[in-house]
């Protein structure tokens, strides 16, 4: 019985923060076919919200936010593709609206700075292990062990 | 020495990176416009002043404007008006005003109540060309080129400084002296 009761009380809890999520959702634009309700939602999530700048559009109530939601559903719904819409957002905004970032020229040392400074660890650490070697051959004196002896 | 050198190196990348991160961060508010140096968006919208006729952005190509971004619903454009009184009255180079998002007849008022400054003013209900212009925040101020490119972009209220520093002397260079 006490079980039972458990089991009720934590559905409750379940349903309500269910309802809640619903409550609190911003967006609540609906796209006749799944597939580009899916695009739709991984697009507006990773647009920023140029007026709060640290919010997506999809998270963001303000009328900026929805005008640029409107534009997305209206361009997918035309049939655009995922980057036609990043760069229609792009060239009005300018990269930075993107949360993504796009590869380009200007920001090519930021892509490769991760491989180069592996590089560059893996020759400083491979140089400590040469010298490191190197003393240990020319090094005769016994080790001695702590607290063994 | 020589054992100082990579360290050294490192650490003066390192200073460059974070000098240009803290110079370019989009967290002094001012993001740059993608449209500088580019040709100004298109638009043809009912003018607030005289719904009869259309304000086209490409009647405007041939001389210098100013392109102001504003709204009832904002208040630091009411902080910005009287700048853009001044501007209307040192004649140097025509304000054309997008009233963006807004309702028309608090828009007539605002402007016979404080005084209006624009030669015409284009009425953005759905704020589309506002989009088209990457604006993200009222006021706005975009200085567009006789060609039609727009060479300057101020975010916020106008102010004299903008004004004389910024620009006066774009606008001034290729104007012939005395006009």
């Amino acid at each position: 019985m006490k079980r039972l009761r458990t089991v009720v009380a934590v559905g409750v809890m379940l349903a309500a923060l269910g309802a809640g999520e619903a409550v609190w959702a911003v967006d609540t634009t609906k796209l006749p076919d799944p597939a580009l309700q899916e695009r739709y939602s991984v697009l507006t999530h990773e647009l920023r919200c140029m007026q709060c700048q640290n919010e997506s559009l999809a998270d963001s109530p303000v009328d900026l936010a929805a005008d640029l939601r409107r534009e997305v559903r209206d361009q997918l719904l035309a049939g655009k593709s995922d980057d036609d819409v990043r760069a229609w957002m792009a060239a009005r905004y300018g990269d930075f609206i993107l949360f993504r970032p796009r590869y380009s020229w200007r920001n090519a040392w930021l892509w490769g700075a991760p491989g180069a400074l592996l590089l560059l660890g893996a020759l400083v650490a491979w140089r400590i292990v040469r010298q490191r070697s190197t003393l240990l051959a020319t090094d005769y004196e016994p080790i001695e062990e702590d607290g063994h002896s | 020495m020589n054992r100082f050198l990579l360290p050294l190196g490192v650490f003066v990348l390192l200073a460059a990176v974070l000098a240009i991160g803290i110079k370019h961060s989009p967290d002094k508010g001012i993001i740059a416009s993608p449209l500088l140096g580019k040709p100004a968006p298109q638009f043809a919208l009912p003018n607030l002043t005289d719904p009869a006729h259309v304000v086209r952005s490409s009647d405007l190509k041939g001389r210098w404007y100013l392109f102001n971004v504003w709204g009832t619903w904002c208040g630091e454009c009411r902080a910005e008006h009287d700048m853009l009184l001044q501007v209307h009255q040192a004649a140097v180079v025509p304000l054309i005003g997008l009233d963006w998002k807004d309702d028309d007849a608090q828009a007539l008022a605002w402007l016979q109540q404080l005084g209006n400054p624009y030669e015409s003013v284009a009425a953005d209900r759905a704020g589309r060309t506002a989009i088209d212009w990457g604006v993200y925040g009222a006021p706005e101020t975009f200085l567009v080129n006789p060609q039609g490119v727009v060479v300057y972009k101020h975010v916020g209220a106008l102010t004299y400084q903008t004004w004389t520093r910024e620009i006066l002397p774009r606008v001034s260079r290729t104007t012939p002296a005395g006009s």
